[in-house]
């Protein structure tokens, strides 16, 4: 019951204690206009370009903006604890540390969802984007599955966050080159070799390859390989990041290197 | 001079300007590159250079401008340097004009990325005008920039406007795609902009075309912003101290 506590309740109150941009006049402008124009410009550069279609661009760019909360908002989950100095106190309860892990976790894949599923509506609204009606449920449990692993990816950085210096810089830098090396805008056949190996092994590429085909009339069965896939990658980053974040608190207390910045 | 040697100096130990800077202009100009070169337009690879170079140097102008006055606010230096005889306008100035020379890494960055892994050559259709170009246009950006910061001396969260004007600037200002492909209210918009008028000339400059309207433009809006942004950080300094709201975060 109280690991239940931990990782409902706790899983909230730390959402509203460490996401620096909760406040609406933060999260409107970075969480949902960035996003807005930054599919409106990959798509307009596609149509300029000719290299694909505008579904290409909209699919890639609006399931690729879940990152701004599982990616940015999923290391300030762990990371913030050490810089606003409460991760001693933290650390000193005996709480379940998978449900401490995982439950702060969740608010951050909720709000993924939500972002992307605005990203979709930019789509629709405008640039003429109309996947059929039937194909929303399995478009949404694409995307769904793809925020889980790309959230798990932030857990790992802001579990490295509990080492490292400027981990948001990390984040930042990770933000930009999924938009590379994930196939958001660039077919993975039109990268050289060594970058497409990288996009397969990080979450997002079959995610959003899944989410194409879907938009493009594929059934759930079609693209299951693709879900499975990126359903893998989402669980090897989480048991990535809980192992990191295991061995960080450890060497902390071994080297009482907890709260040094 | 001093004034505008330090914030440069400062910034570019950073990681965040090191980032907006350098790596995220390479990463835009390798999209760029890359979707240039399996579309079937036209456009040379070369133009994509410049043009994620120059969206480098927006981008740092629009979070250093936003920055100049929030750190300031987090510092809790603001105050002091309000209360100071020298006019606001000069302690901003510098800070803006620093961050957008800073982005003239991005420039030289891309340029040398697109040489070194693309092959991109570097042929000048007129190489001291393209010279000229450069500085004129990160003049026209740090302007802007104080036109920006001065708006952000009332508004409390001013580093999340900035994410909110990067890609919209960068569409509207025709730096990667042409302006005549947006939606024609966009057009007239875009002549407001230095940056459209900066990477006009700059492009001419570069690929071939008269530079000199581009320049002239380039220089009349910057003139215009250093009017305006003096005229705004004075109006907006007073209701802020008029309101108790400088130091607020």
């Amino acid at each position: 019951m109280t690991s239940l506590r931990v990782f409902g309740i706790g899983g909230l109150i730390a959402y509203r204690a460490l996401f620096n941009w909760i406040s609406p006049w933060i999260y409107i402008p970075t969480m949902l206009g960035s996003p807005l124009f930054q599919i409106v410009f990959f798509t307009y550069l596609g149509r300029f370009s000719g290299t694909k279609s505008d579904a290409f661009f909209i699919v890639g760019n609006a399931v690729q903006v879940c990152a701004m909360s599982s990616v940015y908002g999923a290391t300030m989950a762990i990371a913030n604890e050490r810089w606003l100095g409460t991760l001693a106190p933290l650390l000193a309860t005996p709480a379940s540390r998978p449900a401490l892990f995982l439950g702060r976790a969740v608010p951050y894949v909720a709000n993924g969802l939500f972002v992307s599923a605005f990203g979709f509506v930019v789509g629709w609204a405008l640039l003429d984007f109309h996947p059929r009606g039937g194909d929303v449920p399995a478009l949404a449990l694409v995307v769904f599955v793809t925020v889980l692993s790309c959230t798990a990816f932030g857990l790992l950085l802001g579990s490295i966050g509990l080492r490292a210096k400027d981990v948001f810089f990390a984040a930042n830098l990770a933000y930009f080159l999924m938009l590379l090396f994930c196939g958001v805008n660039v077919p993975l056949e039109s990268l050289p070799g060594w970058m497409a190996a990288i996009g397969r092994g990080l979450p997002l590429t079959h995610g959003i390859a899944a989410a194409r085909e879907v938009a493009g009339g594929a059934s759930l069965a079609d693209v299951a390989r693709l879900v499975w896939t990126e359903l893998g990658i989402g669980a090897a980053y989480t048991a990535a990041a809980y192992g990191l974040f295991r061995f960080f608190e450890a060497e902390a207390r071994r080297r009482a290197s907890l709260e040094t910045l | 001079m001093g004034r505008l040697a330090l914030p440069p100096k400062t910034l570019s130990t950073t990681g965040f300007f090191v980032l907006t800077a350098v790596l995220q202009p390479v990463i835009f100009a390798s999209i760029a590159f890359f979707i240039f070169r399996t579309g079937h337009h036209g456009a040379t690879l070369l133009y994509a250079a410049l043009g994620a170079g120059l969206m480098g140097i927006w981008s740092s102008t629009l979070f250093g401008s936003g920055g100049a006055i929030q750190w300031q606010r987090w510092q809790g230096t603001l105050e002091v340097l309000v209360t100071a005889p020298v006019p606001f306008v000069l302690v901003v100035l510098p800070l803006t004009l620093a961050t957008a020379s800073i982005g003239l890494y991005s420039l030289v960055a891309t340029l040398v990325w697109g040489r070194l892994l693309f092959g991109i050559p570097l042929h000048l259709a007129h190489p001291f005008l393209f010279a000229l170009s450069i500085p004129a246009t990160v003049v026209g950006l740090g302007l802007l920039g104080l036109l920006l910061a001065s708006t952000f001396v009332l508004y409390r969260h001013a580093n999340a406007m900035s994410n909110l004007l990067e890609y919209p600037v960068w569409l509207v200002t025709g730096l990667i795609v042409p302006v005549s492909l947006l939606p024609g209210w966009a057009t007239p918009l875009s002549w407001l902009l230095a940056p459209t008028w900066g990477v006009e000339a700059i492009r001419h400059a570069a690929l071939g075309g008269p530079v000199l309207p581009a320049l002239g433009m380039t220089a009349l809006l910057s003139v215009v912003y250093l009017v305006l942004g003096a005229a705004f950080l004075e109006l907006f300094l007073r209701l802020a101290r008029e309101r108790a709201t400088l130091s607020l975060t």
